[in-house]
């Protein structure tokens, strides 16, 4: 078995999970009234009302925590422009076709971005409707609709992301709740870091 | 107030059959405010507190006849005061009672996401049940007129209920009983449509005010509190009354396409991972 994540990186990512799903719960309960159930399921539209931004800003600081810890491991090279070419083989799971990866594919790079700024959106949008009697009333109509349009955004991207890391990765989800991968694991999916974290040459 | 309490039954020293049997009329209640004949003595303010059950609050006086700048949540009822100088030098006071004009298409109610927080009755009043209230003010958001306004400590947002309570009960609301000039009137909205015709025609036949009208505005689908003004082209003399009242065209499109677009967008999201596991499943497990 090989450590694909630290202690510290499952803790930072399952902080960050817990507060967005908190906050896409909620949302949602606000954002249409056939799912304003859930609100009451949580406590009541009060409460959600009180805490959902609470936990926004929660997730916000969790985002910039994961920020620092895996900015570097984030930025897009070669290997991932390569490796978007052969989208569609890999999504269609035509994996001997698809290249060699580092750390994250390039798939993981983009939910990472998208969260990154929908995370800022979301945060300059929330803070005004979060006080709205603070702020003047022409910004409160453009800000909820910022809102709204970055939360769906990355609700696009996280539904992609929970698929791929329970259903459609077989591993994916045991890595990143016990922070390690088999061998065969890393090499299928992420060649070019595993020879990094082995010296294995072969 | 049904449709039935309304329709004539019998008609005393009447031969034949009762005119009007069956037809029944437009139940819609409506206020009118005449606004030239208000002396802004704040009578309808006084009253509007003590129904409600608020204290009096603190005023401010800043040189004119206006009790506070601004409606506020426990204060649903204020007379707006602006003295004007017409083109010809002419002076005026012009006096308005400000509150919630109980659109026919309300903003707050389009714009409210809490189940129950705001209901329009068929009578036209729209009213905010405060138990259901969340506090998040998307209601202030959606109002052309800034009417609702936030208790910050209790998070709730208060207006006025068009006295719903009285009306309920077949009285009319507590302003319009305080009001000693008779300029404020309360009825069913045909007869206050009408009465507000006839005021305005003597306002243009007997007055210099031949620009007079009534403030019914379309762009909310009309209101259920109307107003008579002496110049029907420049309500936004009146304390800044707009003179096009319309729902906030991006809170139009924030409740309305956007929401389709986004439970649309959602409902592919989950049945397209879906369709996906159907088709080509899950990858190779490498042990």
């Amino acid at each position: 078995m090989i450590e694909r994540y630290t202690f510290h990186e499952r803790v930072c990512h399952w902080m960050t999970a817990l507060t967005y799903t908190y906050c896409f719960a909620t949302g949602l309960a606000l954002y249409t009234p056939h799912l304003f159930w859930i609100a009451l399921a949580l406590g009541g539209g009060p409460t959600s009302r009180f805490w959902h931004p609470v936990f926004g800003a929660a997730f916000v600081v969790c985002a910039i925590w994961m920020h620092g810890m895996w900015r570097g491991d984030m930025s897009m090279t070669d290997v991932d422009r390569e490796w978007m070419k052969g989208l569609r083989d890999y999504i269609e799971n035509r994996d001997d076709r698809v290249v060699a990866q580092g750390r994250f594919n390039a798939g993981q790079k983009e939910f990472y971005w998208i969260m990154y700024y929908g995370a800022a959106l979301l945060l300059v949008s929330g803070v005004v409707m979060w006080f709205p009697e603070y702020m003047p009333i022409w910004l409160r109509a453009p800000m909820i609709v910022l809102h709204e349009c970055a939360a769906l955004v990355t609700i696009g991207g996280f539904i992609i992301h929970v698929y791929m890391g329970v259903f459609m990765v077989p591993g994916g989800l045991h890595a990143i709740l016990t922070g390690s991968v088999t061998r065969g694991w890393a090499k299928a999916h992420h060649a070019i870091w595993y020879k990094a974290v082995t010296g294995d040459r072969e | 107030m049904s449709n039935g309490v309304l329709e004539v039954k019998a008609i005393s020293g009447h031969t034949g059959p009762v005119p009007g049997r069956d037809a029944s009329r437009d139940f819609a209640v409506a206020k009118l405010i005449d606004v030239t004949t208000c002396i802004g003595c704040k009578a309808c303010e006084v009253a509007c507190l003590e129904w409600n059950g608020y204290p009096f609050r603190e005023t401010t006086f800043d040189n004119t006849y206006q009790t506070m700048p601004d409606t506020a949540w426990n204060y649903y009822n204020l007379i707006r005061f602006n003295e004007y100088v017409g083109d010809d030098g002419a002076f005026s006071w012009l006096m308005r009672k400000d509150q919630c004009m109980h659109c026919a298409d309300p903003g707050c109610l389009r714009a409210c996401p809490s189940d129950s927080a705001i209901v329009q009755y068929a009578n036209g009043i729209v009213d905010f049940q405060q138990e259901f209230c969340i506090g998040c003010q998307y209601c202030v958001t959606g109002c052309p007129f800034n009417i609702p306004k936030f208790n910050p400590e209790t998070k709730k947002v208060h207006k006025c209920t068009l006295c719903s309570d009285r009306v309920g009960a077949g009285l009319e609301p507590a302003c319009i009983k305080a009001c000693p000039t008779g300029c404020l009137h309360f009825g069913s909205k045909d007869d206050m449509t009408n009465l507000a015709g006839q005021r305005v025609a003597q306002l243009k036949e007997h007055t210099s005010h031949k620009n007079a009208g009534v403030y019914d505005p379309p762009g909310v689908g009309g209101t259920h509190v109307m107003y008579v003004l002496h110049d029907i082209d420049h309500p936004e003399r009146y304390g800044g009354l707009p003179k096009d009242p319309q729902v906030p065209l991006l809170v139009r499109i924030w409740k309305g396409p956007l929401k389709w677009m986004g439970n649309l967008a959602m409902t592919a999201g989950i049945i397209g991972v879906l369709a996906h596991f159907v088709r080509y499943g899950p990858k190779d497990k490498h042990d």
